[in-house]
């Protein structure tokens, strides 16, 4: 069980959610959810496949709008700001997506390299070899840096992934199960980076999971997606130890079979 | 994000007609975007230039080998009619007539729209469905901007001069056909060829490129920055993205040459 680190800042909420809905026609996905997550958290949202975890995420990082209810990211409302503020606020946001989503036609460097020169233009070449260099060794893929992703792991994908999001030194990183997919071993790894980016960036981060291992782990907190809803909030042990019976299933299926 | 089609059971006309029309509201709009997002800053020069090269050098080997065969099949098969009036000094007023009008800027735009067209839709179809516009989004780089403006640029300013190349390199096969079969020299083809030539012909050629290029960079970033249904939209992107292209191009093709008769005769 994860010990809460010290540096958690519950003054500062630094990802508000407010009643929010999201429906795809008749498909309720999103029933109204609320979540405060606080400076330096790392929390985890578990839940089933098809509940809307991609669906949240997307929402607190501009790329879709609720239909109802609001999302406030370091104070603001993402789905109220225009195109340049929304921008500034995305430069504060790593996303690691479900799968990986990197550029097929560049290399692993120029995947790491390009969101860096294009943001931060003040940079000199070796800066931003020094950075991109970090950011492979800190995922532990340095060997990799002239492959192009079609010659990767499904494993090591993600892991670049993580890398081309965390080289901009985001305030907030979303992580679209980090660990799906993976081995145990490679899961362990994924996790403690997760975790040593939370200790050493003081970064808030959002881990979407349906990996039990992965959310105690990593998670100080965790939030149970059910039905649209968030059914419990709280310590991993508190939740799991919840009489709710849908959580309990939950539970026993990863753990036990 | 893409555009979501409802399937209500009533149509206006029917399923494909309302589909058919909703289609070119929604590429209107596409066009629209692009028009208000050229202008603005940042300017994305470097890949543009990217682009112009990869539009130039897909099409360049098709388009040299269609041109130069164009040109001597087409004067090879005009020769007969123009013998029987005893004209075939004609030949080469005929055949660049022919060529810088209407061959030219037709054929190279359905080379492009085949080549060029497949590939933008299949490619900016499949980043589409691997979400990685998306993750150009939350990085905060405007995607469109980055890869449909960019593209659409290219192929509206590489069209018109594969066109003149194109224009060239036919009316070099059938300089080599007519000098084979008349005895006609180099300069003096050239010569007579280019004096039935206008400039509201290579004025209304050029155009024409432009207009093509525009429409199959429009139509195929269309087509793949919409793609829906994974993998399988990726194809369909692709082939709907030459389809439809080809479709436009014709139609196009026949207003123009309406409006440039009027001039012509004006
Ligand atoms: N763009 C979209 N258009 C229509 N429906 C969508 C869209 N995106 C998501 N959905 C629907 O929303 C629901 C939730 O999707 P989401 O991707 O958030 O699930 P998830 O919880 O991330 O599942 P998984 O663990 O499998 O990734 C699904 O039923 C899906 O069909
Ligand atoms: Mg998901």
């Amino acid at each position: 069980m994860k010990k809460m680190p010290a540096h958690i800042n519950k003054d500062n909420v630094v990802i508000s959610i407010r009643n929010l809905e999201k429906s795809f026609g008749k498909n309720h996905v999103l029933r109204g959810i609320n979540l405060d997550i606080y400076e330096g958290e790392n929390m985890v949202v578990l839940g089933r496949s098809g509940t809307g975890k991609s669906v949240l995420i997307k929402i607190l990082a501009g790329l879709m709008r609720p239909d109802h209810g609001k999302a406030f990211v370091l104070g603001k409302d993402v789905a109220h700001l225009n195109y340049r503020e929304l921008d500034q606020l995305r430069l504060k946001i790593g996303f690691s997506f479900q799968n990986s989503a990197l550029y097929d036609s560049m290399t692993v460097e120029e995947n790491l390299c390009f969101p860096l020169e294009r943001h931060f233009k003040h940079l000199s070449n070796r800066e931003v070899d020094l950075a991109v260099k970090d950011a492979l060794k800190a995922v532990g893929l340095s060997h990799t840096i002239h492959q192009l992703p079609s010659e990767l792991s499904g494993g090591q994908r993600k892991r670049i992934g993580i890398a081309r999001t965390l080289i901009l030194q985001p305030a907030i990183m979303l992580y679209d199960e980090p660990t799906a997919g993976l081995d145990p071993i490679t899961s362990q790894e994924i996790n403690n980076l997760i975790n040593e980016v939370q200790n050493r960036y003081h970064t808030t981060s959002v881990i979407i999971t349906h990996d039990l291992t992965c959310a105690k782990a990593v998670g100080d907190r965790v939030a149970v997606l059910l039905d649209g809803k968030f059914v419990n909030v709280g310590r991993f042990a508190t939740v799991f130890a919840s009489d709710d019976e849908r959580i309990k299933s939950f539970y026993d299926y990863n753990f036990v079979t | 994000m893409g555009t979501t089609k409802k399937r209500s059971r009533h149509y206006v006309v029917s399923r494909q007609m309302d589909q058919f029309f909703f289609e070119i509201y929604a590429i209107t709009q596409f066009a629209g975007r692009f028009f208000k997002e050229v202008f603005l800053p940042p300017y994305e020069f470097k890949e543009t230039v990217r682009q112009c090269y990869n539009v130039g050098y897909k099409s360049l080997a098709l388009v040299s080998v269609t041109s130069f065969v164009t040109g001597i099949v087409f004067t090879k098969q005009s020769r007969p009619s123009l013998a029987e009036f005893g004209a075939t000094s004609w030949l080469p007023s005929l055949v660049a007539i022919a060529i810088i009008r209407a061959l030219a800027p037709l054929v190279t735009a359905l080379i492009a729209a085949g080549k060029v067209g497949s590939n933008i839709g299949a490619e900016l179809g499949s980043m589409k469905v691997s979400e990685q516009i998306d993750a150009l989004e939350v990085s905060a780089i405007n995607p469109f901007k980055y890869l449909v403006v960019t593209r659409v640029l290219a192929t509206t300013l590489m069209l018109p001069l594969l066109m003149i190349y194109m224009a060239l390199i036919a009316l070099m096969g059938a300089y080599l056909n007519v000098h084979a079969n008349e005895q006609v020299s180099f300069v003096s083809f050239f010569e007579t060829a280019f004096r039935s030539i206008t400039y509201l012909d290579i004025f209304s050629s050029v155009l024409k490129s432009l207009i093509f290029g525009f429409t199959i960079g429009i139509v195929s970033s269309y087509k793949g920055y919409t793609t829906t249904r994974g993998t399988q939209g990726v194809g369909i992107a692709a082939n709907t993205a030459v389809v439809a292209a080809m479709f436009l191009i014709f139609i196009e093709e026949m207003i123009i040459v309406q409006i440039i008769n009027w001039f012509r005769a004006g």
